[in-house]
């Protein structure tokens, strides 16, 4: 039951060519540390899975520019003027979803079902004819769900069984992620001892996580950016 | 453009008991213009409903962002969530008013603002949702871009983020509102002359009677 292990063996259970999902909406919630991991360990031709693509430099954006990834899920680049570019010059695929759609795609997946019906963007390029039914004398449309092979999540506390808790804006997509990937890999920079986490305060239970990296110090992506004040 | 102008126009909209969204660039700047005394929850799609007022360098915390990527505080109420409960409150009309930014805007009210083909497509994030769900969907926009042509069409061109979303349009030159007869201009900046205005303007303006300046 304990799912602890190094970053180094965590992460080298993804292979070349898998679909991934990473936590994270901006900066909260991204795994910074498990990306770097990824990032030196090399792994090609992924899938990612994430709301944004970070910024410059930063998170899954050095993964994209290290060449690592052939397309991004998404739903909105815009802080991110280097991945726009890579897409303009066909660099890189970009999938856009509305946010909620694609929370909620993942959020079925998750969820052991298959797909729902949403009225959102029927009437816009995202949707074909062929994705539309008719239900009850409403046009609507289909909906699948979104799984991965992995998920990379950054949890503000976790016990050594994967129960995870996430702080503040930090959770956005991550309990969404770590519902629906077959392999849940978390890091952590409060490793605890199972029992000292309050049971009702746990946002992710540990049956869906795989497994558990400590982080023994937070580097500077985890910090304050100081560009992002006075605009 | 004179940003000042629209916001000090646009915070008039917002009044105590309102739950708002304030999208990504002009209306999250809002945030700096809001009055203590106003009772609003401002929800941010990146789960957060009652955020505060943007957070001084002492007092960020690394995980609290709005959507825009500002850091921002508490306040008495707020609640935290993830991304598919936000959207849950989005969809299901929740929510009183959006104000979000525009590429292009028409007199139907349909509103452009994600994606100008090869060029800059920055994503839909959470606007589809928010423009379609929102009771009231305030656009805040330059009137012109930088070279002059009016951001305010007959008919947009770029691909729409939804149809006939939109109930009031506000620029540094006027403020617009859509009607079943068109695009009714309710409000004029006092630097500029109506002729200028409609010169400057690729919409057909209807002039309200009522016709005010800001």
């Amino acid at each position: 039951m304990n799912k602890q292990l190094s970053i180094e063996k965590a992460i080298s259970q993804i292979p070349s060519g898998a679909s991934i999902m990473v936590g994270g909406f901006g900066c909260p919630g991204t795994p910074f540390s498990l990306i770097n991991e990824l990032l030196s360990q090399g792994q090609k031709q992924l899938t990612l899975i994430k709301n944004d693509a970070n910024e410059e430099s930063l998170g899954i954006s050095k993964l994209i520019e290290n060449g690592q990834v052939d397309k991004l899920i998404t739903t909105h680049v815009g802080l991110n003027k280097k991945v726009i570019e890579m897409m303009n010059e066909g660099k890189i695929q970009l999938e856009f979803h509305p946010q909620g759609i694609l929370a909620e795609k993942i959020r079925i997946a998750g969820s052991g079902c298959f797909g729902f019906l949403s009225d959102i963007g029927i009437n816009t390029e995202i949707t074909s004819p062929s994705q539309l039914i008719e239900w009850e004398g409403q046009k609507l449309k289909v909906e699948t769900a979104l799984s991965a092979d992995f998920a990379l999540i950054h949890a503000a506390k976790a016990d050594h069984y994967g129960n995870l808790l996430y702080q503040a804006s930090a959770i956005n997509f991550s309990p969404l992620m770590a519902m629906a990937a077959e392999n849940v890999i978390v890091e952590t920079p409060k490793l605890l001892v199972p029992g000292n986490l309050k049971p009702e305060s746990i946002h992710t239970p540990s049956a869906f996580v795989s497994s558990v990296v400590e982080l023994d110090d937070l580097n500077d992506e985890y910090k304050i950016l100081e560009h992002h004040f006075g605009h | 453009m004179d940003i000042n102008k629209i916001l000090k126009r646009a915070v008039k909209e917002i009044s105590s008991g309102q739950i708002i969204n304030l999208g990504i660039g002009l209306p999250t700047m809002l945030l700096d213009h809001l009055d203590d005394d106003l009772d609003v929850l401002i929800q941010s799609e990146n789960g957060i409903l009652g955020s505060g007022k943007k957070a001084t360098r002492e007092k960020a915390d690394p995980n609290l962002i709005d959507a825009g990527g500002n850091y921002v505080t508490t306040r008495a109420g707020t609640s935290f969530f993830d991304s598919s409960v936000s959207f849950a409150m989005i969809r299901r009309g929740k929510l009183d008013m959006t104000m979000i930014g525009a590429f292009e805007v028409d007199q139907q009210g349909n509103l452009a603002n994600w994606k100008i083909p090869n060029r800059f497509s920055p994503g839909i994030g959470g606007a589809m949702e928010l423009v379609q769900k929102t009771k009231r969907v305030v656009v805040l926009c330059s009137h012109n871009d930088k070279h002059g042509n009016s951001k305010i069409l007959k008919e947009c061109k770029l691909p729409l983020t939804a149809h006939h979303c939109v109930s009031r349009i506000i620029t540094d030159k006027a403020v617009m509102d859509t009607t079943p007869e068109g695009l009714l201009l309710v409000e004029i900046s006092d630097s500029i002359s109506l002729e200028a205005l409609i010169e400057q303007t690729d919409a057909e303006l209807i002039v309200s009677k009522n016709l005010r300046t800001f």
